[in-house]
């Protein structure tokens, strides 16, 4: 075995942690042990072990694969899953954190516990049974911590006759439920955990399936450009002061890339300071990007404690004490209005009350209940007022700074996790006044997508997120359902894809624009006197397509800036374009 | 991109900056072995240029290979550590051995009870240690941070949801919590960050030939401080030990790995994980869930 070069390869690989979800019985346990089994990540004497145990609590005769995921005696005795259960394997391309969450009624809160630090979820069917209310919940709990990214497995294929036409129909309701949810990214797999189809190899009897196996797709799926590489955000968690010379900060870059000689702004304080140095036990560094833990200092000597947020003068988060957030409850003691909990936010514990409980969410249907109570399990919609200003950013453009927890007083349970939304009139007032403190802010742009006969405006918008993401720019790509997913279903659809745009332009973000998002006048006004703003369109002319860019920009509209055969030309051209003139 | 291994010490210093800010008296349980030795270069890494602000506590059961001990006094000595040893001389007087008392009970007075009795002593609210996930079957969901009541008993009904990196640290009076920041590494995990980081390892991990006597199937050094048993006789072989804990319960395996390199390349090959080597698993089903319940690792 040539050790060196496989340690290299190790050093290399990326790590993409997963969560499976599905209801008691689907077969998550007999997946995850296919998983490990077939990537041959099962050590001997855990077969021996599992061959035994097989003998007492089994169920299926031969070996059982899902005993494996179960780790706790009083658990193993009701045959049931009820935590959250870490499992480790990879391959030669990727470390894989599996996130094992379990599908009984009560369990909420496990998976929003297991899906809070996921890039992607696993959402299992019962190929038999199809989509189940479960299987909708546990799609939007996984959309609502931030997963981007969901692979629908229909398992049991082999139950069904690896029965292409049930798959089919299978993908086809779940579809139409997924519409609700604003997940960028969504693929369906036909398996047999039992067997083995489409797991880590292909199958046999599926010849109609021509997509890879799930571990393929688990291995190549494109996760980088989830990480929020724009928006630097530091929170000091540790003042390390060595001696009467040295007084560094030490913490995570939960965004961003921290760069030596960089202007940045403590908050909530707002004393101003450059990047000294970045200090670590290696060296010092020049830049460092999200998510690595550093010591920074700074040039000039403003007070800075535990707590603080810094970030770029010229990108900054919002500051308000009244925060709007979904909960998910989690605690035998439901919600009490008014009650003084203690909210941990980053590295801060801030006294708040939840003042008003807007509506509760009923996770199967998606529909909202006015109701008194927030239980156990249940998920809420809430204003929370803090006794002190908390900087954030809305849950959907930075994960890491727009979660919370909070905690009881007394007891010191850890009550409920929150997700901070974008807010409507709050976002207004701050952002004029954080506007007019922002001085060179770099200005971002608008692109309008008009009706695309060629391609899906869905997917086009998909693709050319991506592109630009890996371009380096930040886009914010607002859809109908993304607006009902950030701000509800009440929501104004103009007003609302106007505050959005208005804001992330200003961040210095690319705002793309779907089709079927409704614009007021006044938000055709404001786009019209930048200079960056564009349309993409996509027609066929004699049977091919043709994708031209024009512009927005007042004194300009519907010039015709750039004709091309696919949409990869036009993008090019966008890039260029926006590189010009942002 | 960013290699796994960067991600993971990311997090795991995280852990340690966050615990180490927000509770009163933490403490870090230094076993002297590999996950112990990447631990502490976590620890130093940081809090660096500062020193690690907290002390750390080795439970000495005096059954340790004589190799441990000289280890763990030198890096002290030359890493300036605040080292606590800690052990239970009470039960050692009364001839607290494994031989008469059984491994179980042994362990229980010399690990667990030392454990909690220094944690006490010590007033730590706080408490590092090495575990990983991928260890044994029922660390799979144990906790980053696994909380402790006042007796230092860990109640699976009890544990707090974790989300994210927002580690909930209130404690009340009494209560601590245990904290892993090596939860999520596996052993190759550990091994890569090793050779990467060059961390100094005791030398037991590398084999070499060494007097040993077979006892229940298992290769036991031999030792000045334990007699063979009727009908054992020492001879040498080539072997190394896979983890490290007291002369008389660990096992060695046969092995030609004499470089870093070479353990690694056996650890990828290995047919069995590594907890085997211990006798104290062997004691019945589910026993480390047992023993975790009490208060042991
Ligand atoms: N026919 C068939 N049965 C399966 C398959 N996967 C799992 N099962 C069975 O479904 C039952 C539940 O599986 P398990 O993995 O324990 O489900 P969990 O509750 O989701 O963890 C067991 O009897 C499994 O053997 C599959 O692909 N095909």
């Amino acid at each position: 075995m040539n050790v060196p070069a496989l340690l290299a390869a190790n050093e290399r690989k990326d790590l993409l942690r997963l969560l499976t979800a599905g209801s008691v019985d689907d077969g998550k346990s007999t997946l995850i042990g296919r998983l490990l089994h077939d990537s041959r990540q099962l050590f001997a004497d855990q077969l021996d072990s599992l061959t035994r145990d097989s003998e007492r609590y089994g169920t299926t005769g031969t070996i059982d694969l899902a005993l494996l995921m179960d780790g706790l005696r009083a658990e193993r005795e009701q045959g049931i899953t009820i935590d959250v259960a870490y499992r480790f394997f990879s391959t030669a391309k990727r470390k894989f954190i599996i996130a094992d969450t379990p599908g009984h009624e009560q369990y909420t809160r496990n998976m929003a516990t297991g899906a809070s630090t996921c890039d992607l979820a696993i959402i299992l069917i019962d190929a038999r049974h199809g989509v189940l209310p479960q299987t909708c919940r546990h799609s939007f709990i996984a959309t609502l911590l931030g997963i981007r990214h969901l692979v629908v497995a229909i398992n049991k294929m082999d139950a069904v006759d690896y029965s292409e036409e049930v798959f089919e129909r299978i993908r086809k309701q779940y579809s139409d439920f997924a519409a609700k949810l604003e997940a960028t990214d969504i693929h369906f797999i036909p398996i047999s955990a039992l067997r083995g189809d489409n797991v880590v190899n292909p199958s046999a009897d599926m010849p109609w399936y021509h997509g890879g196996s799930l571990l393929d797709y688990l291995e190549s799926v494109h996760i980088a450009s989830d990480r929020n590489l724009i928006d630097l955000r530091f929170p000091v968690q540790h003042v390390i002061r060595p001696s009467h010379t040295f007084r560094g900060y030490a913490g995570t870059i939960v965004s961003g890339i921290l760069r030596k000689g960089a202007e940045v702004v403590a908050l909530p304080s707002g004393r101003r300071s450059r990047i000294a140095s970045i200090v670590t036990f290696d060296g010092e560094l020049e830049e460092a990007p999200a998510p690595l833990a550093v010591t920074m200092t700074l040039e000039d000597d403003i007070d800075v404690s535990r707590g603080d947020l810094i970030v770029h003068v010229n990108n900054q988060p919002i500051i308000s004490r009244e925060l709007e957030v979904m909960l998910v409850w989690m605690s035998d003691q439901p919600l009490r209005l008014n009650h003084p909990y203690l909210m941990k936010f980053g590295p801060r514990q801030i006294p708040v009350t939840v003042e008003k409980l807007l509506y509760r969410l009923n996770v199967n249907t998606l529909h909202r209940e006015h109701d008194e109570e927030l239980g156990l399990n249940a998920i809420g919609r809430v204003i929370i007022e803090s006794r002190q200003p908390v900087c954030y950013d809305p849950y959907v453009v930075n994960r890491s700074t727009g979660r919370l927890i909070l905690i009881d007083r007394v007891t010191n349970a850890t009550l409920a996790a929150g997700m901070i939304l974008a807010r409507h009139s709050a976002t207004i007032g701050e952002l004029n006044t954080d506007r007019t403190a922002a001085t060179v802010r770099r200005p971002g742009a608008v692109v309008r997508l008009n009706e695309l006969e060629a391609s899906p405006a869905e997917s086009t918008m998909e693709s050319l997120t991506q592109l630009l993401w890996d371009n380096g720019f930040q886009v914010l790509a607002i859809t109908p359902r993304m607006i009902s997913k950030a701000l509800g279903d009440e929501a104004d659809q103009r007003e609302a894809a106007d505050v959005l745009a208005r804001y992330a332009q200003a961040d210095g973000q690319i705002v793309l624009l779907h089709p079927d998002v409704p614009l007021a006048r006044e938000t055709r006004q404001w786009i019209g006197r930048l200079d960056a703003s564009v349309a993409i369109g996509g027609s066929i002319v004699n049977g091919a397509p043709v994708y031209t860019v024009t512009s927005l920009t007042q004194g300009h509209e519907a010039d015709v800036l750039s004709t091309s055969s696919s949409l990869t030309g036009a993008a090019k051209f966008l890039l260029h374009h926006l590189a010009q003139h942002t | 991109m960013m290699s796994h291994l960067r991600l993971l010490e990311a997090e795991s210093i995280h852990i340690f900056r966050e615990v180490a800010a927000e509770f009163e008296r933490p403490v870090m349980l230094y076993s002297i072995g590999k996950d112990s030795s990447v631990l502490l270069r976590l620890a130093q890494k940081a809090f660096y240029p500062g020193p690690i602000p907290f002390p750390l506590l080795h439970i000495d059961t005096s059954y340790k290979f004589h190799e441990m001990v000289e280890f763990r006094d030198r890096i002290a000595n030359e890493l300036g550590l605040n080292l606590i040893v800690h052990t239970n001389q009470a039960a050692l007087d009364g001839g607290c051995e494994p031989a008469s008392y059984g491994t179980r009970s042994c362990c229980n007075l010399l690990k667990t009870q030392a454990l909690l009795d220094a944690l006490a002593h010590g007033k730590f609210d706080a408490a590092f240690g090495g575990a990983r996930r991928d260890e044994e079957k029922s660390r799979a969901k144990e906790r980053i941070l696994s909380f402790r009541d006042i007796h230092g008993q860990w109640d699976p009904r009890t544990q707090r949801p974790e989300l994210w990196d927002l580690y909930n640290c209130r404690v009340n009076q009494g209560e601590s919590i245990r904290v892993f920041p090596l939860s999520n590494w596996t052993e190759l995990d550990v091994w890569t960050y090793i050779r990467l980081e060059s961390i100094p390892i005791v030398p037991l991990y590398f084999a070499r030939e060494r007097e040993v006597i077979e006892r229940n199937g298992m290769l036991i050094m031999h030792d000045d401080r334990f007699q063979p048993r009727a009908g054992e006789t020492p001879f040498k072989a080539m072997v190394r030990f896979r983890t490290l804990g007291c002369v008389p319960c660990t096992g060695a395996i046969r092995s030609e790995a004499t470089t870093l390199d070479a353990i690694i390349g056996e650890v990828i090959e290995a047919t069995q994980s590594e907890r085997q080597g211990r006798a104290i698993d062997h004691d019945q089903d589910s026993s480390m869930e047992r023993k975790k319940r009490e208060g042991y690792f």
